[in-house]
């Protein structure tokens, strides 16, 4: 198999690293002491597995669909990440990092959200582990994904809105990590995405790359080939994509397109696509491409997507892009609601907004006939109900 | 190395007081007269921060005084502009604190080189880890005579102190507690750090930061460590008192014993 890992301190070539302040020396040296050798354990593997299976519904179905394929002259299959429980690929990483928590013995675990799908995925887990949580998300994202708000709240999270900034995943990331700097010794926070300093980037990598290894399976059941042609995946943070496309960087066939959110375009400086406007630089203590002013101050992102609404992408992503391992797209607010609401019409799925971009990006692709194509659908729509509402009203 | 900072604590008998405050704030052309006021009121040193939108490890005050500073249009070349106007009336040991991100897009080698060039004597990079300083920096900080400054915490192992104390050159940055800039501190444990990493016989003297913000805790601070840093506490009672001299003399007054 073909993956991706960082070098022992965390460098994706020039990307990565951990720029935290010494107050956090201590927590990242005890999570970059532990990590692999947990999860490699056997008791580790045997846990997580059988909560995958049982708790979150894997393997999640790989599906054919007719009405793309016909749309676009190509197999197109969906990665059904939407079914799991919880409704977004996010349950995949906090089930595996609150088992790393419980090993490390942690009483307390913090967490912050854009979306809200990784805060309800951690609030799952901990009512799952018996662990207490406190959530950081920003104020104008609870207010956009108010229904994940009240699921964190009935499963028994504290949610802290983060008043900082733009208000949004950037802030409550601040916020959390700043927590974390008072807490610093019982205390674990789950990051959601495949950003901040080394070992997360790589353990949230590593948990997500089940998505990726079942798609092959899958593939090779339905069509006889482990490797599709495509794969397409929505890019924030970038930890849905790294999890669809880790078992195919390097295959040569492939070819991993990831999509960013472009808001209202990229020159309408209303927008998140970190890739097509960031140069490199540090953002919560990763070196990356960031959205910047020229003086170094990171530019308040937007996209109607709370998910995608973020100014960095995580250090695997800069490394994929810059080495030509993976196609790095972007498309605007409207043309993600378009293919949504296709897709609920067409197929009968509605599909969140961040994946939304994903399938949006598949019409500005040709296919040659026989092409197959695997666009990872990483969550399911029914948090982004009153935005879509308002669309069809405008 | 031959530099203000060094020649403070050679020359300095009783406790080191150093003050930060953020470049730019309250308002844009206030740095140099607040460094004037802060020496003339017996400041030993200052920290002048140079503003970041996302401060990591700061508290409300110093996030809020940032902010302002951005939007008062502070950057670091209007700051190194500043700075070469206040060292043509003072001689006050200088030194710049802020973020790594900001110095990155400035040039790194650019950045130390109008450091020493403008007569700025060291630097404080909160999130530039030990092992990034040693690779990429420390050659250059020692060419340009340029101190250092590392942070240690109660959470910080012992060896982890040695090496950092090995690698500095100036003074060792100790922050109180667990805590972001202009927390409360659990005081028993603090005490216990504090006696602890003074026990350890270190090359270079220690400076306290991090919720000094009156004269008991200035005191307190000093007992263990060479002198202390204060911060928010500055920026707040800036805030609310103003840049004028006399406020200045005032803050400085309810410090020093």
């Amino acid at each position: 198999m073909n993956s991706i890992h960082p070098d022992e301190r965390g460098y994706y070539g020039e990307f990565g690293g951990a720029f935290v302040p010494e107050m956090l020396y201590p927590n990242l040296t005890e999570l970059r002491k532990h990590y692999l050798p947990v999860i490699e354990s056997n008791d580790f593997k045997k846990e997580f597995r059988l909560l995958l299976r049982d708790y979150v519904g894997r393997p999640t179905p790989l599906y054919y669909s007719p009405k793309l394929s016909g749309e676009h002259g190509a197999s197109v299959y969906l990665k059904r990440e939407d079914l799991t429980h919880t409704g977004a690929h996010k349950i995949n990483n906090t089930i595996g990092q609150i088992l790393l928590a419980k090993r490390l013995n942690k009483k307390r675990i913090i967490a912050e959200t854009g979306a809200g799908q990784h805060g309800v995925a951690v609030a799952t887990a901990c009512a799952l582990a018996g662990i207490g949580c406190t959530v950081f998300m920003g104020k104008v994202d609870m207010h956009r994904q108010k229904p994940n708000v009240e699921r964190m709240k009935l499963l028994g999270a504290e949610v802290v809105p983060a008043v900082s900034g733009s208000q949004t995943l950037k802030d409550a990331t601040n916020e959390a990590i700043r927590e974390w700097i008072s807490h610093p010794a019982d205390t674990h926070y789950i990051i959601g995405s495949v950003v901040g300093p080394h070992p997360y980037p790589d353990m949230v990598a590593r948990f997500q790359s089940v998505i990726g290894l079942e798609i092959s399976d899958q593939l090779k059941e339905k069509t006889g080939k482990k490797t599709p042609d495509y794969v397409l995946a929505c890019l924030g943070g970038g930890s849905n994509a790294i999890g669809a496309f880790y078992p195919f960087i390097d295959n040569r066939v492939t070819q991993l397109i990831a999509v960013e959110a472009g808001g209202k375009g990229i020159h309408s400086g209303k927008t998140a696509a970190s890739i097509a406007l960031g140069r490199k630089g540090i953002i919560h203590g990763s070196r990356t491409y960031l959205i910047q002013t020229d003086d170094g101050q990171i530019i308040e992102p937007y996209s109607v997507s709370a998910g995608l609404d973020y100014p960095g992408i995580g250090p695997v992503h800069a490394y994929l892009h810059d080495t030509g391992k993976a196609k790095v797209v972007n498309v605007t607010d409207d043309e993600a609601m378009e293919a949504a609401l296709w897709l609920s019409r067409r197929e009968g799925i509605i599909p969140a907004l961040e994946p939304a971009h994903a399938l949006a990006y598949l019409r500005k692709m040709k296919f040659r006939p026989g092409d197959t194509v695997v666009v990872n659908l990483s969550g399911r729509g029914d948090k982004d109900m009153s935005i879509y509402r308002q669309y069809l009203h405008r | 190395m031959n530099n203000r900072i060094n020649n403070l604590f050679h020359t300095k008998n009783g406790p080191v007081l150093s003050v930060y405050f953020t470049a730019g704030f309250p308002g844009r052309d206030d740095t140099v007269p607040l460094v004037e006021h802060l020496s003339e009121a017996g400041a030993d040193m200052i920290e002048l921060g140079f503003p970041f939108s996302d401060p990591l490890a700061d508290g409300p005050v110093i996030q809020n005084s940032s902010r302002l500073a951005i939007r008062n249009g502070m950057s670091l070349p209007l700051l190194f502009r500043q700075i070469k106007h206040i060292r043509k009336h003072t001689d006050i040991p200088l030194l710049l604190m802020g973020y790594l991100n900001p110095v990155m897009q400035y040039g790194e080698d650019r950045f130390l080189e109008k450091c020493a060039e403008t007569g700025i004597d060291g630097v404080i990079l909160p999130d530039m880890s030990l092992e990034y300083f040693r690779e990429h920096f420390r050659d250059r900080f020692c060419k340009l005579g340029l101190s250092n400054i590392l942070l240690i915490t109660p959470a910080t192992p012992p060896h982890r102190i040695r090496q950092i104390d090995a690698l500095s050159d100036g003074f060792i940055y100790m922050v109180s507690s667990d805590a972001i800039t202009g927390g409360s501190p659990d005081l028993s444990r603090q005490q216990e750090y504090y006696r602890r990493v003074a026990s350890m016989n270190l090359k270079n003297p220690t400076l306290t930061g991090f919720g000094i913000h009156d004269r008991d805790s200035f005191l307190n601070a000093c007992r263990y460590s060479r002198g202390a840093i204060v911060g928010s506490a500055f920026i707040k009672h800036l805030e609310a008192a103003g840049v004028s001299r006399e406020s200045v003399r005032k803050f400085m007054g309810s410090i020093l014993p």
